[in-house]
């Protein structure tokens, strides 16, 4: 079968100029990536930055063409420009300036700028935009401006302005880069309940590793290549190499690696506070410690 | 100082004003800039500002918020005032000191002046405070729609207004942040004569000036990204319709604009 | 060096109809050589409290002392006082302004009113401390990657030579490498150049492993001041206020709750892995 994304080899590259149009500079930002993702999977890039993550999302909108290589959005070759206005409908794409990406002053018309673009008829619009708006839980903020919302507000109102373009895919751009904690939190949670209630296919690009834990599965990038890739267990468990690619594992592996280390058997997958716990206490039940 | 721009912003409230066809404000406040030049009367001027008082009742909106809008122009006000009052020839001399004369005519100018531009700038606040961007351009787009067939790009430029529009408080507040990170380095913006002052702008100017650039760049990417074409087949998400109440408004603007004649052919002053 | 702050206030938009009392009567003295984390949730004040500090804004009532001056007396020299207390904004690569990274970090010194050849000492030995070098120092900043250029942005506060360096969140944005450099770059200047750090941060697990006094504020007040160890105790009462604990904290906690008791209140991932070790071997 078919996946609904599906990179061989693809292969970017930007090249700089001088006035007469000779090329002085060429960089290879994406150097044969191959990246598989299936339909209603939660899929995260990972990747510090310079790494090529970015450059790879704009692919998979047909913001950028492949310089070599393709890129087949469900099933739509995105080398074919006549392809862009389908392949963004089918794809939406979250940016990381939540600023930079409202273009009304009223929430509820950004929402509806994408639906207004795509010429769908008026009424439909409004619905679309009291369905999305709610999805995201942003719907009692309908009608204030953008500027008095917070970050994380803001880039709810981003992917609500996505999703009522009803895309089958949300591809996100390090959407939480610029945001605090509740922020981050508030957006992840967000797109990991429209990933599971409404069936969409997210592919999240992040170095923040928090964020990935919830993934189906993980791609690694460095250097413009696909380093590693697995499920986020796997990967975390690589520490070494996650470092060669300026990437960092979660505190709590930190601790079980550690344990390790002073000679504790404890396993080195764990992601969240609440299994090393649980580790740790089975560990204990185990010896019989102290009341256990 | 500069967040107190009111021009391009919008105060969300509901009321009759709130509600009318935007093209009806963008018609009214014209025909109203126009009135105030059209006369040099108080009596005049004095229906012009109860119209106004009347339509500022009417939108709710807090005069305190429409005077702010005010205070940056305050410095243009003064300059034409006293451009007015010193440069204007007349008969009736009240004051001469050294070469300048003022005289009853300029006093008289000078106030005029200072009220049209009051009345333009608080009048046409107005409108902006009570339509948000997105109608205002949907409004001038619809408006200008027959130029269309002269190849004007219609769509594009209102466009390009609805988003200046946005991106201004962003940018003030930018301003406002890089002239602080600058003033952290040392800068001083306020001393020194007027080149070099200018010179002192080159740490403030620079950085805004990319920033608005990588936000523009952001944004095209981002309008591609939701399928945005130019104005071909696009349908509207509030669409213009003219209402009854539109055609009331329209009849009371008139009305407005003939007791205002009337007013200033009858009253001597 | 010390700052002191006397019942310090902060008002916004004072006429305008909609005032906000950023800051609430705040008393707080930060002396020599100390490493401070400055939390609290976006809109806690904690980015006005930074920007009174070396007088960009200024309170609306309550004192100010740096070395025991009123800062707010009519002789006292502001620009000086910005030159001895560094403020990092928030991503400060976007004050960049000049055609070669050298000559954007000269500005600082330059308008302090240095002569030359003391300008050129002081932004040479700033760009060596961020870790820029010499290749580098002609080219024009906006060529330079993401990371380099938040580190001459870095360098264009420390050429002043401050005693005390205020950042707010200078790591927002900067990938796990890139956040290391930063903080290690913190380190050094404060054990090396025995500068004062103030770090605005959301990250717990940084403010735990570098800081060495934690400052909370919620809602314009400061609510807790106090070394890591104490501060990060108060699980409950951090997250009731939109903020958290660091992971090796977090564990420890949730290790009590479920039984296993460890007395030593862990900040690091290191202590937490020594404390569990030694609960778990000496059974053995």
């Amino acid at each position: 079968m078919k996946s609904f994304i599906e990179a061989n080899e693809l292969v970017h590259e930007y090249s700089r100029r001088d006035e007469d149009g000779n090329v002085i500079d060429i960089k290879r930002a994406l150097d044969g990536v191959d990246i598989r993702v299936k339909k209603g999977d939660f899929v995260a890039v990972l990747g510090a930055n310079g790494s090529g993550k970015s450059t790879f999302a704009k692919h998979i909108n047909a913001l950028l063409a492949p310089t070599e290589g393709t890129l087949y959005v469900d099933g739509m070759d995105t080398s074919d420009h006549d392809n862009d206005i389908k392949i963004r409908q089918t794809a939406g794409m979250v940016f990381q300036n939540p600023d930079n990406q409202i273009i009304s002053n009223i929430v509820e018309e950004d929402v509806g700028f994408g639906p207004e673009n795509m010429g769908v008829p008026t009424d439909e619009i409004w619905e679309r935009v009291e369905k999305s708006l709610k999805s995201v839980g942003m719907y009692e903020y309908r009608k204030d401006s953008p500027n008095h919302l917070s970050g994380g507000q803001k880039q709810r109102i981003a992917i609500a302005g996505i999703m009522a373009m009803k895309p089958k895919c949300i591809v996100l751009d390090e959407p939480t880069a610029m945001l605090d904690p509740i922020g981050r939190k508030a957006v992840i949670n967000t797109v990991m309940e429209l990933n599971k209630k409404e069936n969409i296919t997210v592919i999240l690009i992040t170095h923040y590793m928090e964020e990935v834990i919830g993934a189906d599965y993980v791609y690694v990038m460095s250097d413009g290549k696909v380093k590693m890739e697995g499920e986020p267990r796997q990967i975390f468990a690589r520490s070494e190499e996650l470092e060669e690619c300026r990437l960092t594992i979660p505190e709590v592996t930190k601790i079980a690696l550690k344990l390790n280390k002073l000679g504790v058997k404890i396993p080195k997958d764990v992601l969240s506070v609440e299994e090393l716990t649980e580790a740790v206490v089975r560990l204990c039940k185990g010896k019989n410690i102290a009341g256990l | 100082m500069i967040r107190d721009i009111t021009i391009g912003q919008y105060y969300a409230t509901e009321s009759a004003i709130h509600k009318l066809d935007p093209r009806v404000k963008v018609i009214a406040t014209f025909a109203y800039i126009i009135s105030l030049f059209c006369f040099s009367k108080f009596s005049g001027y004095i229906v012009a500002a109860l119209f106004f008082g009347v339509m500022v009742i009417l939108s709710k909106v807090p005069f305190k918020f429409i005077v702010r809008g005010l205070k940056p122009i305050i410095f243009m006000l003064v300059f034409t005032a006293a451009l007015n009052l010193f440069w204007s020839q007349g008969e009736t001399k009240l004051i001469s000191i050294g070469i300048f004369t003022i005289t009853l005519e300029g006093v008289k100018k000078a106030a005029y002046m200072a009220i049209r531009l009051i009345l333009l700038i608080i009048g046409s606040s107005l409108m902006t405070l009570t339509t948000t961007p997105n109608q205002l351009t949907d409004a001038i787009e619809k408006i200008l729609h027959p130029l269309n067939k002269i190849h004007v790009p219609v769509h594009e430029v209102a466009m390009m207004m609805s988003i200046a529009l946005r991106f201004i408080p962003i940018l003030i507040e930018e301003t406002d942040k890089i002239m602080k990170a600058q003033m952290a380095r040392g800068a001083d913006f306020e001393s020194g004569n007027i080149f070099h002052r200018i010179k002192n702008m080159l740490p403030i100017i620079i950085p805004l000036f990319i920033s608005a650039s990588r936000r523009a760049n952001d944004l095209a990417l981002a309008m591609d990204a939701r399928c945005y074409h130019g104005g071909d087949g696009r349908t509207k998400m509030k669409p213009l319709k003219y209402k009854r109440v539109d055609f009331i408004a329209y009849v009371v603007v008139i009305t407005y604009l003939v007791i205002q004649q009337v007013v200033v052919r009858i009253l001597p002053f | 060096m010390s700052i002191e702050l006397k019942n310090v206030n902060y008002i916004y938009g004072v006429g305008s109809g909609q005032e906000k009392q950023a800051l609430k009567n705040i008393n707080l003295k930060i002396g020599d050589g100390e490493f401070i984390g400055l939390v609290g949730h976006t809109g806690s004040g904690k980015s006005t409290l930074t920007q009174l500090l070396n007088g960009l804004e200024r309170a609306s009532s309550g004192e100010i002392y740096y070395n025991g001056q009123n800062i707010y007396e009519k002789n006292f020299n502001m620009r000086e006082l910005r030159g001895k207390v560094g403020l990092v904004f928030q991503y400060p690569e976007h004050q960049l302004f000049e055609t070669s990274v050298i000559a954007d970090v000269q500005f600082g010194p330059k308008n302090l009113g240095l002569d030359n050849l003391e300008v050129e000492l002081r932004s040479y030995e700033a760009l060596k401390l961020v870790g820029i070098g010499e290749e580098l120092i002609d080219t024009s900043p906006f060529a330079l990657s993401g990371g380099q250029k938040r580190r001459v942005a870095i360098a264009g506060v420390l050429a002043m030579q401050p005693e005390v360096l205020v950042l707010d969140e200078p790591m927002a944005g900067l990938d796990p490498a890139g956040r290391d450099e930063i903080l290690s770059l913190l380190k050094d200047l404060h054990q090396k150049k025995n500068i004062t750090i103030i770090l605005v941060s959301h990250s717990m697990d940084d403010i735990a492993e570098y800081a060495d006094r934690v400052l909370v504020m919620n809602h314009g007040e400061l609510v807790l001041d106090g070394k890591p160890r104490d501060i990060f105790q108060y699980q409950d009462e951090l997250e009731k206020i939109g903020l958290g604990v660091p992971q090796a904290s977090g564990v420890i906690h949730s290790l009590r709750k479920a039984g296993i008791h460890i007395d030593k209140e862990c900040i690091t991932a290191e202590e937490a892995a020594q404390a569990i070790a030694s609960v778990l071997l000496e059974k053995m």
